[in-house]
């Protein structure tokens, strides 16, 4: 079976600024997968790469097996983007607008996918209404229902959720979760690590134009190095021997630094010995913040 | 090609939904010219021989109407789509370049036609204008239109805000559309101008189309469609290059 997406050897620069890097990328079928990375790490330039928006000055990309170039026609047909920038044709209605993009993308009579992808996305009452006069929310809703009038396998979504409020962000994730669950691919770019952490089974982190962490999601989270255990004493002193692992306050808790989970054994024993008494103790898990911040800092 | 058909739907349908700009505007300021011009000038030219001013006035005017609503609509539109952005739906489309090409070409086409067959209309009841060889006057307006929508995709992909499209028409289009014939006989100038003349590929669209009406032209009309025929390929080929490398539009 082809690979949903396959990125070989890929780069594009913009003068001096390399912005997609040598990059080698595969996402499988079925996948639900995140690309992470810094405002300028060249996430959009990759999409852009692979939808078309934009040429590659080296390598080969493809799209369940079509090479985006030369087969041009078949990997457009088998991708559907929804861009970051809300953009949109003022000229027309919500309906017309649907029905034209179907058109570009030689379908007629697609009168009845329209309605569904109107009522999933709560657009059935716009559907005459002209696109200027909505709100921004139901914009970025008829942008996402732009990209799936063609029925694509594959389904790119750049930043879907930037200025959405929450309940729509809400049920957009549930739509797009029945879109995978039905064996639509997702590739999302998000910069609410929260959501791609909750929705995405792999992720890969980008900067400076560079794959620099690829795994699935539980193994980055287990690789985090970046522990820590937060403590509430009495007296509500530490003790200075454990001053050097001492990273802040944090509502009332202490929170110290974990290399090792072995760390806590000797933290507890020295509490233990200035006589101070623990009256609550959290150890929080890794989230893919912390795996996120880890990860970027690395040089 | 139905991803032609829906570009050239959504072109046309673009361009009649403001309809008071787009058609008639130019029908009024069209027949303003008309009026003004004919009123000053008709009792003191007579540009052919045995042609009234005014009757020879009339096809120059639709003519030129024609052509710079055909450059109008494309640049309009791809430079819109552009800076609003939404040219991305377009993009990310498997329209293929010749039929992008094609599809605004003809939508430009269709503006102009519409225009300029308003102006001839308008002054039928009022002008009496013969029509000797209608398919010669066809011929050159279809072949005006498809060179000026050609050239209103290359402005509109060239330029990147709307005061460089203005340039383009203001400096390039309009200059050559009133510098081309349609006021004045080319005959009626100085040699040095005629010749000047005889390098506006306008002039030959105009006395092309002029001769369709009147049968007389200050050339040859097979001359002028050979000259026009070659520029439409010229600038036809130009501007499928231009789609093709995705220059400005594609980066």
């Amino acid at each position: 079976m082809n690979p949903a997406i396959a990125i070989h050897q890929a780069s594009k620069r913009f003068g001096s600024l390399k912005a997609v890097d040598c990059v080698d990328l595969e996402i499988a079928q079925g996948e639900f997968f995140a690309l992470l990375g810094p405002n300028g790490a060249g996430k959009t330039t990759l999409i852009n790469l692979l939808s078309g928006l934009s040429r590659p000055d080296s390598g080969k990309l493809a799209i369940m097996g079509f090479d985006v170039s030369r087969e041009y026609r078949k990997a457009r047909r088998s991708v559907g983007v929804v861009p970051q920038e809300l953009v949109f044709d003022p000229f027309f209605t919500v309906r017309e607008v649907l029905e034209v993009q179907s058109g570009y993308f030689g379908i007629s009579g697609n009168a009845a996918w329209i309605d569904e992808i109107l009522a999933r996305l709560d657009l059935s009452s716009k559907a005459d209404t002209n696109m200027r006069a909505l709100s921004g929310g139901m914009k970025r809703r008829v942008l996402v229902a732009q990209a799936l009038v063609h029925k694509p396998p594959v389904i790119i979504l750049d930043e879907p959720t930037a200025g959405v409020d929450v309940e729509l962000r809400q049920a957009l994730w549930e739509f797009i979760r029945s879109l995978n669950a039905s064996g639509h691919t997702i590739v999302l770019t998000t910069h609410y690590l929260e959501e791609a952490e909750a929705l995405c089974n792999r992720i890969a982190m980008l900067k400076a134009g560079k794959i620099v962490a690829l795994d699935t999601t539980s193994n980055l989270l287990k690789s985090c190095k970046a522990r820590h255990v937060k403590l509430q004493i009495s007296p509500d002193s530490l003790p200075d021997a454990l001053l050097p692992g001492f990273i802040g306050r944090e509502s009332g808790y202490h929170v110290l630094k974990l290399d090792e989970f072995s760390d806590l054994e000797s933290i507890l024993e020295t509490l233990r010995q200035s006589g101070a008494r623990i009256t609550d103790m959290v150890l929080p898990h890794p989230d893919l913040e912390a795996v996120f911040v880890e990860i970027m800092r690395t040089p | 090609m139905k991803g032609f058909y829906s570009l050239l739907y959504k072109e046309v349908v673009r361009f009649w939904k403001v309809g008071f700009q787009t058609v008639l505007s130019p029908l009024l300021s069209t027949m303003l010219y008309l009026l003004i011009f004919s009123h000053v000038l008709g009792d003191h030219v007579e540009a052919f021989p045995g042609v009234a001013y005014v009757s020879f006035l009339i096809p120059g005017l639709a003519m030129m109407a024609l052509l710079q609503n055909a450059f109008a609509n494309s640049s309009s539109s791809l430079i819109q789509s552009k800076i609003t952005g939404n040219i991305i739906f377009l993009l990310l489309s498997p329209v293929s370049y010749p039929e992008i090409f094609l599809a605004y070409v003809l939508a430009s086409t269709i503006r102009g036609v519409l225009v300029g067959c308003g102006i001839f209309l308008i002054t039928l009841w009022a002008v009496d204008i013969p029509l000797k060889f209608p398919l010669w006057a066809l011929v050159f307006a279809l072949l005006g239109s498809f060179i000026l929508g050609a050239t209103g995709i290359v402005a509109g992909i060239w330029a990147e805000k709307f005061d460089q499209l203005a340039s383009f028409q203001n400096f390039i289009i309009v200059p050559l559309t009133f510098l081309s014939g349609v006021f004045y006989s080319i005959h009626s100038l100085p040699p040095f101008w005629q010749e000047v003349s005889h390098l506006n590929p306008f002039f030959y669209l105009i006395d092309g189309f002029r001769y369709g009406f009147f049968g007389v032209s200050d050339i040859s009309p097979y001359f002028s469609l050979l000259v026009v025929s070659i520029c439409l390929a010229a600038v036809s080929l130009f501007t499928l290059g231009l789609l093709k490398s995705g220059y400005k539009l594609r980066n």
